[in-house]
């Protein structure tokens, strides 16, 4: 995406676009990656009602795989998890290990 | 046909904010502007303006507030003195980076501790770089054009940007003069319907006010801010051009009094002016060539236009309200140092401090910096460049 010059920006810093926040990318930010284990899953969809991003997409009310351009790597939904007989479904990893 | 009564400056701003009748009024009390406000509110109890008026718990909910109303699309204004002023610094600078026009009256008073109610314009000075619009007001006749005139800059499309108007504590608050108003029609004309830019409350576009803004963009908004600042002078012109076609009267970026052939002159704020006119006429009278530059647009302050009104003096004195604790001179003082920075031909400057938390300003003060003046301009000898006048030594 072009930056904007000074001439360009809105006065202000007023946004006119709604829901532009979708295109500010914030997945580098993230230092450790939440990873998704399907056979833990019981679809209980908590971690997508706990993610404050949008970083988790659900399909046919299913949960599906992690949009990580979204993912700060926050770890609620990791923390929430209840998974399924004690197994976690998502646990982080420091990224780049 | 103007109406001529006699009222105090806090009856006359009043007033001129009834003729304009704004949306939204989110104010908070404080001495000496109190009675601007409750006379203003008297007006919504009345049924005289169609105003909401917001009752806050404190002068930073009162600017929050109307910064709020102000995004929504309403024409808003609030008022305030000192402490307040101080209070709403924070939300300040949020009202002009966002580019909200709210337009506000100053009632100048000094600034706590010592506690002290009465005139100085150490609370202003304090706002001096939040990115508002300041006019200083000489008198209440001042105060109420000023104040018209506020509404026309702070909304000019090029501009949007909040104004502030200065006006003395108790000294042209409380004081009864003479004022001439406007027809309430002329000045519903003269200031014409608000159309907010982007107002939060047009469902049809939503908009998103008070975003972050990261190191990749600040400084992209910050410059868009500065360059606004650089068209404030030409908008005041031309708005005050187009309220001398409806009153007569007439103003511009600065007043100069006598000025033009002067030798030695004051730069001076507000009430003070009118007493220091008073007395450059004796000097005058006397053969000595005195004048006087009144600052009006003060933020943003025309420095190009000022150093050139200043420039062929030989000797000048800036008397200042207000002290800038810590600094190299007082507020005014730096700006018109500035301003004739440029010039291999400037007038020797000096800095005289008076007239704080409602210290009188006498004609003997001003008499005392034109001797000095003219003793600077034949000798070129300056005895002290900055000094605090009227205390006790």
């Amino acid at each position: 995406m072009k930056l904007k010059n000074w001439k360009e920006v809105n006065p202000g810093s007023v946004i006119t676009e709604p829901g532009s926040s979708e295109k500010f990318k914030t997945g580098s930010w993230r230092s450790s990656k939440p990873i998704w284990i399907e056979e833990n899953c019981i679809q209980c969809l908590f971690c997508w009602i706990y993610c404050p991003d949008n970083a988790i997409k659900v399909k046919d009310g299913k949960r599906g795989e992690f949009d990580y351009e979204y993912c700060k790597g926050c770890g609620i939904c990791a923390l929430e998890c209840p998974g399924k007989k004690g197994n976690k479904a998502i646990i982080m990893v420091e990224e780049g290990k | 046909m103007a109406k001529i009564v006699a009222v105090t400056g806090n009856e006359a701003v009043a007033n001129a904010l009834r003729q304009v009748n704004p949306d939204v009024c989110a104010a908070y009390p404080i001495t000496p502007q109190t009675d601007m406000m409750q006379r203003f509110s008297g007006f919504v109890s009345d049924g005289k303006v169609k105003t909401e008026i917001i009752l806050v718990e404190s002068e930073h909910s009162s600017m929050s507030a109307c910064v709020g109303a102000s995004a929504a699309g309403g024409r808003v204004i609030t008022a305030t003195s000192s402490q307040g002023l101080a209070l709403m610094n924070e939300i300040l600078y949020i009202a002009s980076g966002t580019r909200l026009p709210i337009v506000m009256p100053v009632v100048n008073r000094a600034l706590s501790a010592p506690l002290n109610i009465h005139g100085d314009h150490s609370d202003a000075m304090g706002a001096r770089d939040s990115g508002w619009i300041q006019l200083w007001s000489e008198n209440a006749q001042e105060a109420y054009d000023n104040t018209i005139q506020a509404f026309r800059i702070a909304e000019h499309m090029d501009i949007r940007l909040p104004v502030m108007i200065c006006l003395d504590g108790f000294i042209i608050s409380h004081s009864i003069e003479r004022i001439e108003y406007l027809e309430d029609e002329q000045v519903q004309n003269f200031v014409g319907e608000f159309k907010q830019l982007y107002p939060l409350l047009d469902l049809a576009h939503p908009v998103s006010y008070g975003p972050l803004i990261l190191p990749d963009y600040y400084m992209e908004f910050r410059k868009a801010q500065a360059e606004v600042n650089t068209k404030v002078p030409e908008v005041v012109l031309d708005v005050a051009a187009d309220f001398e076609k409806i009153s007569g009267r007439k103003y511009g970026l600065f007043e100069t009094y006598r000025l033009e052939d002067a030798e030695i002159g004051i730069v001076i704020l507000n009430s003070a002016a009118g007493t220091t006119k008073d007395v450059i006429d004796e000097f005058r009278n006397k053969g000595i060539k005195a004048g006087l530059l009144k600052p009006r647009l003060y933020r943003p302050f025309p420095y190009v236009e000022t150093g050139e009104a200043l420039k062929h003096l030989k000797a000048l004195c800036v008397l200042d309200r207000a002290d800038s604790f810590g600094s190299s001179f007082s507020p005014v003082y730096m700006d018109i140092a500035s301003s004739l920075y440029p010039y291999n031909d400037k007038p020797i400057l000096i800095n005289k401090i008076y007239g704080l938390g409602g210290r009188d300003y006498l004609p003997e003060h001003a008499e005392i910096v034109l001797n000095e003046l003219i003793d600077i301009a034949e000798t070129g000898n300056v005895k002290s460049y900055k000094e605090y006048i009227g205390v006790r030594e």
